[in-house]
Order: C-alpha cells, then structure tokens, then sequence
C-alpha cells in the first residue's frame, strides 16, 4: 500500500510532464478563447460558428499587423473555477495575447477578476451581468453585450406606453434574473410612478414547475407581466401559461425571447404579441447585415443565431483594438478600445471609455407566428448609446482606479 | 378556494411526474443495491427518443402513444444492456463503487445525446385530444394534467400487481429483502437483476417519455432529474414504491403552496423535505433497515500498518513533487497546486467513508464552507492568508458538528443523502443570501498574501499543509481512535459491547474529515482567487465520490491516487476535443471494469501477490 503512495508520486510526475509547455510561437497572434461550449451548447455553438468566420475573414484579409490570428479555444464545463484554471493555462503557457469570451455571469466575473490581478486584456463577450463593467468594472476588461440594465431600459421604455398599472415579474432566482427585475422594476416606476408591483415568481433555473407557477401568477391578478425566463424554462412557461390563459388579456414584456436561441423551439406556439429583445435575422434590411447573413449561410450552412453576431463582433472588435493599437501590448491594447469604434452586423459600435461597456445596442419588437414559427415584427433596433445611467452615475459605480 | 383546488390539482399531476421517475431507480435500488446515477439520462433518452419517434409517426393518437410506448421499451432494453455489459462485471466490487460506472454512463450519454439531436431544446407537439384545457371552478385546467395525475396511481397499482401477483414479483420482493437467501435458493440472480434493470429503466424511459407535452426534451435533463429522484426515493423508503408515491406527492404539493408564500423556495424546499423526514425516520417514510447483504462484494481487508519502510518511497516522492512542477513552468504548477489539494478533499471525504464506513455525497458542504469562512474573513474582516487558512478548517468543523448529530444516527445511502441535504441546503444559503456571499458572482479577489503569491511559494505551501494533513490523517487511522472508528464499522455489536461509544466516534470522524475537507476548501479558495456556490454543488461532491472509488477505497493511497488520475484525465482531454465528456466517461468505464477494487487497491493486490510469489 505505501508503494502505491509511492505509485501516485510517479503519476503525478506522468501528469506533469503531460502539461509542460508549449514553445511559444513567433507567428500568428494568439487569443486565449474560454466559453461553455459543453455545458450551455444551444447558445455557444452558434457563438463559435461566429467567431470562426470573422477569425477567416481576417486572416483571408491578410490578418492584423501582417499576422494571422490563431485562437485557443476552451470549454470551461460552466464553472468558474475550471474558467480560472483555464485562463491560467492560456496565458501562462500558452502565451495568448489576450482572453476573450465566456457566457455565463459569475464565469465572466471570474476572468475578469483573474484579467485584473495578472494584467491582461479580457474582452467579455456575452455575460450579461452589470457588475463586470460597473461595480467590479476593471482597468482590464471590456464587454461587448448590451448589459441587463441596457435591455431592461429598452423594454422599460416600451412598457411605460402600455395602460397596465398592476404588474407581475417571472425571472429565474439567480444574478441574471434578480438583476434583470431589479433594473425593470426601477427603470418602469421611475416612468410611471403609479405602477404597482404586485407579485413575483423565482423559479430555480431549469427546474421551473410550471402548473403552480402560473397559477400562482394568475392568482395576482396582474394586467401585465415582465419575464426574464428563457431556454427550457421559457418552453414550460409559454405552453402552461397558453394553455391555462394567463395571456389572455395580458401584456407580457420579456427579455431575450426574441433570440432565435430561445424562440425558435417554441415553433408555432411562440406567443403573439408579446414585446420582446431579440435579433429577427431574416428581416434586418442594413447592408452590414445582408453581408454578414450571407458570408454566414454561405459558411455554415444555417441561419446565425443571436450567439453568432456576438461572437463574429467580438472578433472584429479584438483584431480592430490590435489594428489600433500596432502591437499586442497589454496596455496599448487597452488604450485603443477606450473610444474605439468596430464596424458589427449591427451596425457601428463603440467601447465606451468611461465603463468599457460597447454601444451594442438590441433590437426590439412583438412576436408574431408566421408560417409555423416565431418571427419578430414591428422591431426596431435600440442604440445602447441611448440606454445607459448618466457618466455621474457611472462613475460613482466604477471601484475608484 | 378555488385556487387551493387548483394548486392541489396541480400538486398531484406533479407528482405524477416526480414519482414516475423516482419508482424506478426504487426498484433498482432494491433489489440490485447500486446506486444508479445513471437513472436520470435513462430519463432524457426517454424524452429524445420520445420526441424523435412522435415526430416520425403519423399525428394521431395511436402515432403519439405508440411513440411513448416504445421509447419505454427502448430504454428499457438500454438500461438491460448496460447492466448486461457493465454492471455485472462489477457485483462483487464494494459497496457504491458501482456509481462510478454508472457515473461514467452518465458522461457518455451526455455527449451522445448533443451529438445526436443537437443542443437546441426540442419541443413536441402534444398528444391529439389533449391539447387544450379544462374548466374547473372557473379556472382553465390543462387536459394533459388530468391524463397525467391518473398516471401516477395507475403506474402505482400496476406495480403493486406485478410485485403481488406474479412469480417474478415475488422474486424481486424477496431479493429485495435478502438477495443471498435468494440466491441460495437456486434463483437465477443475474437473470433477475437484468429484468430488474429492464424495468427500472423502462419507468425512467416512460417518464421522460411522458414528460414531453409539459416540457421540452433538453440536455440538461438528466442532472437535474437524478438528484429530484434520489431524493423522492430515499424520503420514500428505498425499494418501498409506494412510498416513492407518498413522497413525491408530499414535495409536489408542498412546492405548489410553498411557491405562492416563499417565491424563492424552490431552490431548497425538496432537499429541507429530506433533512426533516431523515431526522425523524432514519429510513424513509415506508422504509426498513434493509438486511446487512452478506459477504456482498469483497469484505473489508484490514488496513496493514505499513510495514515501517515507506519513506523510501514518501520521501523521493515528496522531493519530486517539490521540484518537479516549478521547473516544468508556471500553469504545470498551478494544476499540481490543485491536484494536491483536491487530492487533501479527497482523502478527508475517504477518511469518512473507508475507515469511518460513512458515505457521503454533500462533502461539498465542507469544502465549500472552509472555503467561504477563508474568503469571507478575508473580505469582511481582513484577515491575513494564514488566519483565513485557520478559519476555514474551523467553520466546516463547526457545520459538521451541528449536523453530524444528525448524520451519524444514519447509515449507508441514507447517511450519504442527508449529508446530500445538508449540503444542498449550504449551497442554497451561499447562493441566495446575496448580500453576504454575493450569490452566484461568489466573492472575487481572494488571492494570496504577498509573499505567497508567487505560484511556486503558492504551491510549496499546499504540498506542505496538505502533505502534513494526509500524514495526520495517517497517524489517526492507526491510532487507538481510528481503530474504534473501524471497529465500529465492520462491527457495531462487538464495538458496542466493548464499551466503545460508537455515536460520540462517529460524530469525531465526522467531524475530523470535514475539517480537513475545509482546510483543502480554503487552500481552494486562496489558489483560485475566488469563491462561487458551484464549490458546494453536487457536482463537486460527486468529484469527490469519483476519485476516491477511482483510486480505491480499501487503501490509504487511494484517494491522491484517484484525484492525479480524475483530475488529470479531465484537464488533459478537455484540452483537445469537445467531446471531452464521451472520452472520460468511457475511460472511466474501463478503469471500472479492469480494477474494480480501484487503481491503488489494484496496485495493493498486486504487491501482496508478487510477495506471496517469492
């Protein structure tokens, strides 16, 4: 038995010699890429298909600085800790010249956190969380989403028109939801100080019970209803609430729902007329887009989803900081997104210098059913300039330097 | 009232749906004994295949049910395959040590099921005549509901019919009660163990397969139904079905209600369901103490003392291990670092269950407490690094004692998911009291003092704290405490009687393995920088459970053994593909079968053999 103890000294050394570095390479510019590719595929494997092509695009352009662009890729299993592992192996032995990615709130805190104490550029592309460009925002990082409280205001905007006075929020209970209803509730009274709040449901993600929940909701008798669910739990929603007429004559604002992501499995069962953010691909009339749809189709033989432009944008934003920048530089790097302007499939956007946060904005609009499935109409695209807490308050948010 | 009648309605059709999964891994429970993690991808390959054969036929009622029906039947003949080809191979290994082959089914169905139909939720048309609802009071009533909360009792008395009125029912009661004395009686086993399997399978198929018209056929079904399902089993009684029913209808209408007060308490309310029924009814509600199997699986070898000569082997070990990783270059360290340290979680939860005979699958609790005691007195109170280190073994050591009195009354699976409660419970606390614990962001900027910072005084400080817990836990094995901990294993009556207190033993090897599971916490906590509740998820309890039935229960070096091989397999394969689940659920699939006393126990017999040779 103790030559066994001894056994898991040599596996141990077996398993070191397993991880020892790489050299490091002279040519292509590396990006150390981290995402939840296993554990949220629906979102992230679109995403992916994003970034590979604007990745081809560049490098078929001549790539940045006459350099290739070469990204390291990692699936992070959804836990932080495993995404901090895994941000150490990329810069430390992998030498990428940034991080870039992640999906999930607490993963993108987490690399932000690890970005700051070893001083290294990290561009969050999708976490959509307020923190990591306010109240954690750092030196370091950059968001490109349109955060919770950029949505939220967009949807605010659009319920305050509405006549209903008695509301009801459904979100799932964790940051995500908690903070897309905190900033709604805020944003909305602050409009309309005679709305009344009259009942919250907080399901556990992916295990909303959908009978109880929806009874609970009607049992609060409310006029209009806010929803941050989306995903299996947004499914479960829309056909209990369908089927038990918590819509009839109700207006349901929701946040997300008009993803393809999340309102394409509804099929013809996608709930009309509900006021949605979203991304309608197959009707944004904007040259940038056409091209961007057909490089797309024309590459991955399906249609983007949301993830996609996400992924494709944060790409074009990296190569265009570089490009700027004439050097890998850390510091440089961070110097030339502050105010620098990138050309999306949404049209121009800019890294706002006072929180890092993008001008990404969303588009907005009603779900409608159209041959079998859900569509967005009526949309119109929100600039995230507009939808942003005075420079004052962003400031007074940010940890002083 | 009319609201109570429809919350009430929609209590039973829930539990309709809880009690159709829990029933079959009952079953399988029962009378096989192996803990089935397995059960809850049975449960989402019923939904998949479901979907894709309601798809293919023609909408029609028959083309619907038709579908159900045979996606039953083909997980039924899934599950009897696996048991066929896996399972049987590994009867006589020790106690749970069959979890880990269904864990790696686990992994490999995951990957599949991604491969084959994609990730994008999957939603079904609903049965033809089903689809709209009912008026009752007033209130619209989904059709399906109804159809659903006749489902559970039908399923219920079907059972009970089998079980009661068929030569075969009586074979699985009985195995249920004593599979030896079964055996002796000419009873073909493995035929019987196969049916068994076919038909807890088969619940699980029809259960997802029925699910459908509530929700979409998605990958995250089978996580989030196996643990649901352990615990409607175990509050029920394992093996008792109807008891599983009690269950689930208690936790479903308990939750409708529960929803309209505490909006938030979904999160927790099934596993506080758990904690209270164990504390009053150490076996569930319809259980029994189930008869002690005899010589199941390889009796327990004593642990030899060592023969006095291992630090020829520990001290150019320990040498190697201190100058090998700095020199192969700063992230080979930090994976050490984290080795190390979850070979410590590892051996703490070993401590519990090999030498204390206490299985647990909530020694996240612990981890995760030390780690927010370290993280929190960091934020809070700015404690320098060692006082945090000092903090977190005490703090788990504190929750252990609190409910280690509870704990310890229980044995075996019961034992193992009231500690699953308490740590979902922790988990729930960390996740939803944002304003101490930061919720699901978890507390950033946790990193090391200054001079430690550098990751090879980092890691130098890990090997020596958690090299030195590992010899500590060493020196208590064999001292006079940890032989009353044994003795009270293998022999509770005989410890008894000589006067050993075995609960007040117990509850100190409780205690003691949640101490150092706090210290490898805080070690976490500091190597990472931060703190997030996924350290107390079941997840990370399971990780636990992994490396140490990988490395082997019945040795001391089994569980640094099982962290190297489980740590280092993951990291290195989930480098290289996407598909990293199917490669390590199939390699752990293969280490199952070809040692099944686990890599270090395999190591042992192997020694012992050569000596006895020469």
């Amino acid at each position: 038995m103790r030559k066994a103890l001894g056994t898991a000294g040599l596996g141990l050394a077996a398993a070191l010699l397993a991880v020892s570095p790489a050299p490091a390479q002279q040519g292509p510019i590396k990006i150390g890429e981290i995402n939840s590719y296993t554990a949220i595929a629906g979102f992230t494997v679109p995403y992916r298909n994003g970034w590979t092509l604007a990745v081809e695009e560049i490098n078929a352009g001549g790539g940045v600085l006459g350099r290739k662009l070469e990204v390291v890729s990692r699936d992070d299993g959804g836990k932080p800790e495993d995404a901090v592992r895994i941000a150490g192996e990329l810069v430390g032995d992998q030498k990428v010249a940034l991080l870039a990615g992640t999906f999930l709130s607490n993963i993108g805190l987490a690399v932000a956190d690890y970005a700051t104490q070893n001083k290294v550029l990290f561009v969050a592309a999708e976490p959509l969380t307020d923190a990591i460009v306010w109240q954690k925002g750092s030196h370091y990082v950059f968001r490109l989403r349109p955060s919770t409280y950029m949505q939220a205001a967009m949807l605010a905007e659009e319920a305050a028109k509405l006549p209903a006075k008695r509301w009801a929020t459904i979100a799932p209970n964790y940051e995500y939801g908690t903070s897309f209803v905190a900033n709604f509730k805020k944003l909305l009274s602050a409009r309309r100080p005679d709305v009344q709040w009259v009942g919250e449901q907080w399901p556990a993600l992916g295990k909303l019970d959908a009978g109880p929940t929806v009874e609970a909701l009607i049992e609060a008798k409310p006029e209009a209803i806010f929803n941050a669910e989306f995903g299996g739990d947004l499914i479960k929603l829309v056909r209990e609430g369908t089927t038990r007429g918590l819509f009839t004559g109700r207006t349901v604002v929701s946040a997300l729902s008009g993803e393809p992501e999340y309102l394409d499995p509804l099929k013809d069962e996608a709930p009309s007329g509900w006021i949605v953010t979203g991304y309608p691909w197959y009707a944004i009339d904007t040259p940038e887009h056409k091209r961007f749809l057909a490089a797309y189709q024309n590459r991955f033989h399906d249609y983007p989803r949301l993830g996609s432009v996400v992924g494709y944008s944060t790409f074009k934003a990296i190569a265009a900081a570089i490009a700027k920048a004439g050097s890998t530089d850390t510091q440089k790097m961070i110097a030339a997104m502050d105010g620098l302007p990138v050309e999306t499939p949404f049209g121009g956007i800019v890294f706002r210098a006072i929180d890092h946060q993008s001008t990404m904005g969303a588009w907005v609009g009603k779900i409608a059913v159209k041959d079998g499935k859900g569509v967005m109409v009526d949309f119109h695209y929100d600039d995230g300039k507009n939808y942003q807490p005075t420079d004052a308050d962003v400031a007074a948010l940010r940890p002083a330097k | 009232m009319d609201f109570v009648v429809i919350q009430l309605l929609n209590g039973l059709a829930s539990a309709s749906s809880l009690f159709l999964v829990a029933c079959g891994l009952s079953i399988i429970f029962g009378v096989t004994r192996i803990v089935n993690f397995a059960h809850g991808s049975f449960y989402m390959l019923g939904a998949y295949i479901a979907y894709s054969l309601v798809e293919l036929l023609p909408r029609t009622p028959l083309g619907f049910w038709g579908g159900v029906a045979l996606a039953a039947l083909a997980v039924g003949a899934i599950g009897g395959a696996v048991e066929i080809a896996l399972l049987k191979r590994i009867y006589r290994a020790p106690e749970l040590f069959q979890l880990l082959a269904t864990f790696g089914v686990v992994l490999v169905v995951a990957d599949l099921a991604l491969k084959i139909w994609g990730a994008e939720e999957l939603l079904a048309p609903r049965p033809p005549g089903l689809r709209g609802a009912v008026m009752i009071l007033g209130r619209a009533f989904p059709q399906y509901d109804l159809l659903l909360i006749a489902v559970g009792p039908v399923v219920l008395a079907a059972l009970w019919l089998l079980f009661h009125r068929t030569r075969w029912g009586a074979l699985v009661r009985a195995a249920t009660q004593d599979r030896d004395m079964v055996a002796a009686l000419g009873v073909n086993q493995g035929r019987l163990f196969t049916g068994v399997f076919f038909l807890g399978s088969l619940l699980a198929g029809l259960g997802g397969a029925l699910q459908l018209p509530r929700e979409a056929a998605n990958l995250q079904m089978d996580l989030s139904t196996i643990a649901e399902a352990f615990v409607i089993t175990v509050v029920g009684g394992m093996g008792s079905i109807a008891g599983a029913y009690v269950a689930a209808l208690l936790v479903a209408v308990l939750q409708a209600f529960g929803i309209v007060v505490f909006p938030k308490i979904t999160l927790v309310l099934i596993f506080l369901v758990m904690a209270v029924v164990l504390a009053f009814r150490p076996y569930g509600l319809f259980g029994r103490a189930a008869a002690e199997p005899r010589a199941a699986g390889a009796e327990a070898q004593p642990l030899g003392a060592g023969d006095g000569r291992a630090w020829r082997w520990v001290v150019p070990g320990l040498a190697l291990l201190a100058v090998l990783p700095p020199l192969a270059g700063g992230y080979a360290v930090s994976v050490v670092t984290e080795i190390v340290i979850l070979a410590l979680f590892a051996a703490s939860l070993h401590f519990m269950m090999g030498p204390g005979g206490m299985p647990s699958f909530g020694h996240a609790a612990f981890f995760g407490l030390g780690a927010y005691g370290a993280a929190l007195a960091a934020r809070d109170v700015g404690a320098p690094m060692l006082l945090g280190l000092a903090v977190a073994p005490v703090a788990a050591a504190l929750l252990a004692l609190a409910c280690g009195w509870f704990c310890v009354r229980l044995s075996g699976v019961y034992l193992a998911m009231l500690t699953l409660a308490v740590a979902q419970i922790v988990w729930s606390v960390a996740f939803q009291w944002t304003g101490i614990t930061g919720g699901d962001n978890g507390i950033l900027g946790v990193w090391p003092a200054d001079w430690a910072r550098g990751k090879t005084v980092f890691y130098l400080l890990t090997l020596l704290l958690c090299g030195g817990s590992l010899w500590l836990l060493r020196r208590i094995v064999f001292a006079p405490f940890g032989a009353a901990l044994r003795g009270g294993r293998d022999a509770p009556r005989r410890a008894e009687a000589s006067g050993i207190d075995l609960t007040a033993v117990r509850w100190t090897g409780f205690v003691i393995a949640a101490l150092f599971a706090g210290l490898a916490g805080g070690l976490f906590a500091y190597s990472k920088g931060s703190v997030f509740p996924t350290y107390i998820a079941i997840s990370r309890s399971i990780d636990a459970l992994l490396m140490v039935l990988l490395g082997g229960i019945g040795t001391l070096a089994g569980p640094p053994v099982g962290a190297v091989v489980f740590v280092g397999l993951q990291e290195e394969i989930s480098r290289y593909t996407d598909l990293w689940r199917l490669l390590l659920g199939l390699v752990i699939i293969t280490l199952v079968v070809a040692f099944p006393e686990g890599i270090a126990g395999f190591a042992a017999r192997w020694r012992r053999r050569a000596e006895g040779a020469t």
